[in-house]
C-alpha cells in the first residue's frame, strides 16, 4: 500500500492507494502553517499505518521562491572561461532577488563545447582561492554550472570536489547537470535557485520526516518531481528546486491512472483556474521554451500547461461570462447554492444537473445553458490549442471544479470524469514511478545515436532506483541544429520505471 | 543621429524578430549582450546612410554559427573587437562605424553591442533587409563588392581572416571554420566604403525594426490588433490568419525542412521553411516566395513565430512583405530565390 499526499497552499489532499493499484481511502484537510501537523493529520485519517512508502508533492519551495524569503545566500560559480564572461551569473534576475540571494558570483575556467572538448582546462589553484573567498564570506551554499554540462559533467563533479576539500561537509553544492538541460543561464538560474533553497529543503524534508513519525508510519518516503517522478529524501534534500512543477504533473498524472488513458488531454479545475495539459505515454508533455518563475528564467523540466481563469468558484457576470474574479475558498459561504448571494461558476452546474451541491432548489429559476456553453467552448479552445494532431483526442476532467464540464465539449466527443477525481493530485503522487533522462548535441549516424541515447537514459533510470527491466522510453525528441552543417542533432530522451523499494531499502 | 540606449532594445528585437521571417535565433541572449554593453560603456550612436562619410570604413559584425549553441556557450564579450581588430590589421586602417549584416534576430543586435565596446557610431542599415542563412546572400554580392578579407573569432581568443575566390567560398570556409571552433563566432567581414553604402544596404532597417516592434507592443497595449499594426509598417500582403494543423520536420541533403499546413478563411496555407520562412502554397499555387519576406506572427501577441517553434496549435497570422528590390532582379534571385533553397518553383510577386 502506498500513501500520496499533495500539500498545496490551502488544501492537503491524500490518498492510500492498495498493491493492485486500488484507492482505497481519501481525505482533503486543510493545510497547516507548520507542515508537519497538517500532513500527519492528513495520513491519520486515511486510517493505514501499514504503508510501505509515502510519496509526497508540494508547493512549498516555489512559494519560498515567489516570496523570497527563506532563502539563503549563495556563491554562483561559473565554469567556462575565456567564454561566456560577457553575461556574468544572473544576469537576467530581477533586481529584488538577486539582492536576496546574491552573495557573490565567480568565473572559472573550464567547460566544453557541444561536442565534448574542453574550452580551457579546470584549474585547481583557481578553484582553491575561491574556496577562500567563499569561506571569508560566510557563504554556505555553492551553485556550480559549466558550459555544456548536459554533454559533459566532469568539470562540475570535480570542481566540486576541490571545492567540498576546501569549505568541509557543512557547505552545500549544487550542479547545474543534475537540474537542467542546455542553455547555460536557464540552467544556472535554477542551479543557483536550488542552492539559494537547501537550507528550507532540510527543514521541509526533515518536518515530512516527523509528520510521518507523528504519523505511526514506518517506510519510506519521496517527493514528486516536476516530471512526475520520484526522488528519495537524500536527493530531495539536495535539489529542491525539482519539486517546483509537481502540482499540475500529479494531477496529471493522477488523472492518467484515474482514466487508464495514457494518450489524452487534462483538465485539471479548481476553485479559480483550470490547467490544461497533454498526455503522452501517460506523462505530461514537457514545455519546449524556458519558464518564468519569480521573474527567474529557467529550463526545469516542466510540464506544458495553459491555465484560463475559469474554477467552480468563479464569478459570473451579468453579461454571462466566468471568472476571472472568484469566490476561492469563500464558495460554500457566498455561492447561490450555499444561502450566498454571488452567482458562481458551481451555481450553474448545479442548476444544470451536473451535480448535486448544496440546496439545489436555491438556484432552480436560474436558465444556466447560454454560460455554461460558452465555458464549455473556452476550455474546448484551449485544450485544442493544447493538442499537437488533429487525431481525436479525450480529454479527462479533474480537481474540485471539474463538475462544470459537460460530457461533451465542442470538437472532442469523448470526455470523462473519472472516480476520485477531486483528489487525482495525490493519487499522481501515490502512483508515481522512477525517471531518467538525457539531453544533448550528438553528431553521428541518426540509428546510432538514438540508441544510445536510449541507452543512457533507461541506466539513468535504473540508478535513480527503477527496477531492472521495467524501464521503457516515453519520450523521444530530435531538433537538427539549426545553421550547423552535417547531422548534429539536439537529442532528448526519457525512460521511466518502476520504483523498486528492495533497491531503494538495500 | 540619435541613440540607442538600453530602453530602445526590445522594440528592436521584437522587430527584428519579425524581419527575421522565422530565423536568426530568439533574440534575448543578443538582447542581453546588448544591454550588458550599453550599460558598462553607454549608449550607442546610430547614422543614417547619408550621414556617413563617402570615405568611411564600414565594417557589417555579426555572429555566425547555431543559435542553440549560443544560448549555453554565451560569448567572452571580446569577440566582435578581437574580429574587428584582426580585419582592420589586415585592410591597414580603422573601421569607423559598425552595421548590422542582417536585420533579423541575435544578428540584430550583436552590432550594438559591438559598437558599444568599440565606442563607435552604428548605420541604420543592413546588408539583406531580412535574414538569411549564408554569408554570400548580401547585397554586395549583388553590387560586386567582395565579402573579403572576412575576420572571424572565437570566445578562445583564436582569430582566422578568410580571403576567398569568391563570397560564396568564403561562406563555405568559415562554415566549416565556425564548426570547428565550437559553432558560435563573431565576423567582420564585407568593408565597405562610405560611398558604397547605397549599393550595399537597405537603408533604416534597424530604424524600421525599432518602430515595428514598438506599433506591436503599443497595440497590444491598447488591445488593437498587433498583426494589422505590423502590417501597416511592412506595407505586406495579408496571407492567413487562421491555426498550425500540421508540421513535419525532416533531414535532407544536409537541411534542415520543415512544411507547416495553416487552416483558417481562405482555405489552407502551406509554409515550406528551412532556417527561415520561405515558400507560400495555397490550393497549390505558390503565393509567396522567398526573398520577399514571409513573417509568422502570433496573432494574439504579435511577437514573432521562429521556424524551430512552430508547432500544432499555434494561432498565427501570416504576413507577406516585399523585399528590397535588388533581391528580384535576376542575379538576386540566383543569390537569394526559391530554387536556391531547393524548391522547383520561380518566385512570384506578391499580389494584394
Amino acid at each position: 500500500m502506498r500513501i500520496g499526499i499533495d500539500v498545496g497552499g490551502t488544501n492537503t489532499d491524500a490518498a492510500l492507494i492498495g498493491d493492485t493499484g486500488n484507492v482505497l481511502a481519501t481525505v482533503k484537510s486543510p493545510t497547516t502553517a507548520d507542515v508537519t501537523s497538517g500532513v500527519a493529520a492528513a495520513i491519520t485519517s486515511l486510517g493505514e499505518p501499514r504503508a510501505s512508502a509515502v510519496m509526497i508533492g508540494t508547493t512549498h519551495f516555489v512559494n519560498a521562491l515567489v516570496e523570497a524569503s527563506r532563502l539563503e545566500r549563495v556563491a554562483a560559480v561559473r565554469l567556462g572561461l575565456p567564454a561566456t564572461a560577457a553575461l556574468p551569473p544572473m544576469v537576467d534576475w530581477p533586481a529584488r532577488l538577486r539582492e536576496v540571494v546574491g552573495g557573490r558570483s565567480y568565473l572559472c575556467h573550464g567547460g566544453h563545447e557541444y561536442d565534448g572538448t574542453p574550452i580551457s582546462d579546470l584549474d585547481p589553484e583557481e578553484l582553491k582561492r575561491v574556496a577562500a573567498d567563499i569561506a571569508g564570506r560566510g557563504l554556505r551554499s555553492v551553485a556550480i554550472s559549466s558550459v555544456f554540462s548536459p554533454v559533459s559533467a566532469e568539470f562540475e563533479r570535480r570542481a566540486a570536489e576541490i571545492l567540498a576539500a576546501e569549505l568541509g561537509p557543512d557547505v552545500h553544492i549544487s550542479l547545474s547537470s543534475e537540474i537542467g538541460r542546455i542553455g547555460l543561464l536557464a540552467r544556472e538560474n535554477a542551479t543557483i535557485v536550488n542552492a539559494a533553497l537547501r537550507p528550507l529543503a532540510v527543514t521541509t524534508v526533515g518536518a515530512f520526516e516527523e509528520a510521518l513519525r507523528v504519523a505511526g508510519i514506518d517506510a519510506p518516503l519521496f517527493l514528486s518531481q516536476n516530471d512526475g517522478t520520484l526522488m528519495d529524501v537524500g536527493h530531495a534534500r539536495r535539489y529542491p528546486v525539482a519539486t517546483f512543477a509537481s502540482g499540475p504533473t500529479n494531477s496529471m498524472r493522477g488523472a492518467a491512472y484515474l482514466s487508464g488513458l495514457t494518450e489524452c488531454a487534462v483538465v485539471d479545475v479548481g476553485g479559480t483556474t483550470s490547467d490544461v495539459g497533454i498526455l503522452v505515454g501517460g506523462f505530461p508533455r514537457e514545455a519546449s521554451g524556458e519558464a518564468e518563475t519569480a521573474g527567474v528564467r529557467t529550463n526545469f523540466r516542466i510540464p506544458d500547461v495553459l491555465s484560463l481563469g475559469i474554477g467552480g468558484g468563479s464569478v459570473i457576470s451579468p453579461d454571462g461570462t466566468a471568472g476571472p474574479r472568484s469566490v476561492g475558498y469563500r464558495l460554500t459561504s457566498e455561492a447561490l447554492v450555499f444561502g450566498g448571494s454571488t452567482l458562481t461558476a458551481t451555481d450553474l452546474a448545479v442548476a444544470a444537473g451536473y451535480a448535486e451541491i448544496g440546496d439545489p432548489s436555491l438556484v432552480s429559476h436560474l436558465d444556466p445553458k447560454d454560460a455554461l456553453a460558452r465555458i464549455a467552448e473556452r476550455i474546448a479552445t484551449t485544450v485544442d490549442r493544447m493538442r499537437t494532431s488533429a487525431a481525436p483526442l479525450p480529454v479527462v476532467a479533474v480537481g474540485g471544479g471539474s463538475i462544470l464540464i459537460p460530457d461533451e465539449l465542442p470538437g472532442f466527443d469523448d470526455v470523462r470524469r473519472p472516480g476520485h477525481f477531486a483528489v487525482a493530485n495525490a493519487i499522481g503522487a501515490a502512483i508515481a514511478q522512477v525517471g531518467g533522462e538525457v539531453d544533448r548535441v550528438f553528431s553521428g549516424p541518426r540509428r546510432k545515436v538514438l540508441d544510445e541515447a536510449r541507452a543512457e537514459a533507461v541506466a539513468r533510470a535504473e540508478k535513480a532506483g527503477a527496477r531492472g527491466g521495467s524501464v521503457r522510453i516515453v519520450d523521444v525528441e530530435e531538433i537538427p541544429l539549426a545553421y550547423l552543417p552535417g547531422d548534429a542533432l539536439r537529442v532528448r530522451v526519457k525512460a521511466v520505471g518502476d520504483l523498486d523499494l528492495e533497491k531503494i531499502n538495500a | 543621429m540619435r541613440e540607442i540606449g538600453i530602453d530602445e532594445l526590445d522594440d528592436i528585437a521584437r522587430g527584428a524578430g519579425i524581419l527575421g521571417t522565422g530565423g536568426g535565433g530568439d533574440p534575448y541572449i543578443g538582447k542581453l549582450l546588448a544591454r550588458e554593453a550599453i550599460r558598462a560603456h553607454g549608449p550607442v550612436t546610430l547614422v543614417g546612410i547619408d550621414e556617413v562619410p563617402a570615405d568611411a570604413t564600414v565594417v557589417p559584425v555579426s555572429g555566425m554559427g547555431a543559435p542553440t549553441v549560443l544560448l549555453e556557450k554565451l560569448p567572452a564579450g571580446t569577440e566582435e573587437l578581437t574580429a574587428l581588430r584582426a580585419l582592420e590589421a589586415v585592410l591597414g586602417r580603422r573601421a569607423t562605424h559598425i552595421v548590422p549584416i542582417e536585420v533579423g534576430g541575435v544578428n540584430s543586435m550583436i552590432p550594438i553591442a559591438a559598437a558599444a565596446r568599440a565606442g563607435l557610431p552604428v548605420v541604420d542599415g543592413d546588408a539583406m533587409g531580412r535574414a538569411f542563412p549564408e554569408a554570400q546572400m548580401v547585397l554586395p554580392t549583388l553590387a560586386g563588392i567582395p565579402n573579403t578579407p572576412m575576420a572571424l573569432a572565437d570566445d578562445k581568443g583564436n582569430t582566422l581572416v578568410v580571403d576567398a575566390v569568391s563570397n560564396r567560398w568564403a561562406e563555405r570556409i568559415a562554415r566549416a571554420a565556425c564548426t570547428e571552433m565550437g559553432c558560435q563566432v563573431s565576423c567582420a567581414d564585407t568593408v565597405l566604403r562610405g560611398d558604397q553604402l547605397r549599393d550595399g544596404l537597405v537603408p533604416a532597417t534597424l530604424t524600421l525594426a525599432g518602430e515595428l516592434g514598438r506599433a506591436v507592443r503599443e497595440a497590444r497595449l491598447a488591445h488593437a490588433d498587433p498583426v494589422a499594426a505590423a502590417l501597416k509598417l511592412l506595407g505586406g500582403v495579408h496571407l492567413l490568419t487562421g491555426k498550425v494543423v500540421d508540421v513535419e520536420r525532416r533531414t535532407t541533403g544536409g537541411f534542415a525542412r520543415g512544411r507547416a499546413t495553416l487552416e483558417g478563411p481562405g482555405g489552407p496555407l502551406e509554409l515550406s521553411f528551412q532556417n527561415e520562412h520561405l515558400l507560400a502554397v495555397r490550393d497549390g499555387s505558390v503565393v509567396a516566395t522567398t526573398p520577399d519576406l514571409i513573417c509568422v506572427l502570433d496573432t494574439d501577441t504579435g511577437e514573432p513565430v521562429t521556424t524551430e517553434s512552430m508547432r500544432y496549435g499555434l494561432r498565427v497570422s501570416v504576413v507577406a512583405a516585399p523585399c528590397d528590390p535588388r533581391w528580384t532582379t535576376p542575379a538576386g534571385l540566383d543569390l537569394a530565390g526559391p530554387r536556391y533553397f531547393g524548391y522547383d518553383c520561380d518566385h512570384v510577386p506578391l499580389t494584394p
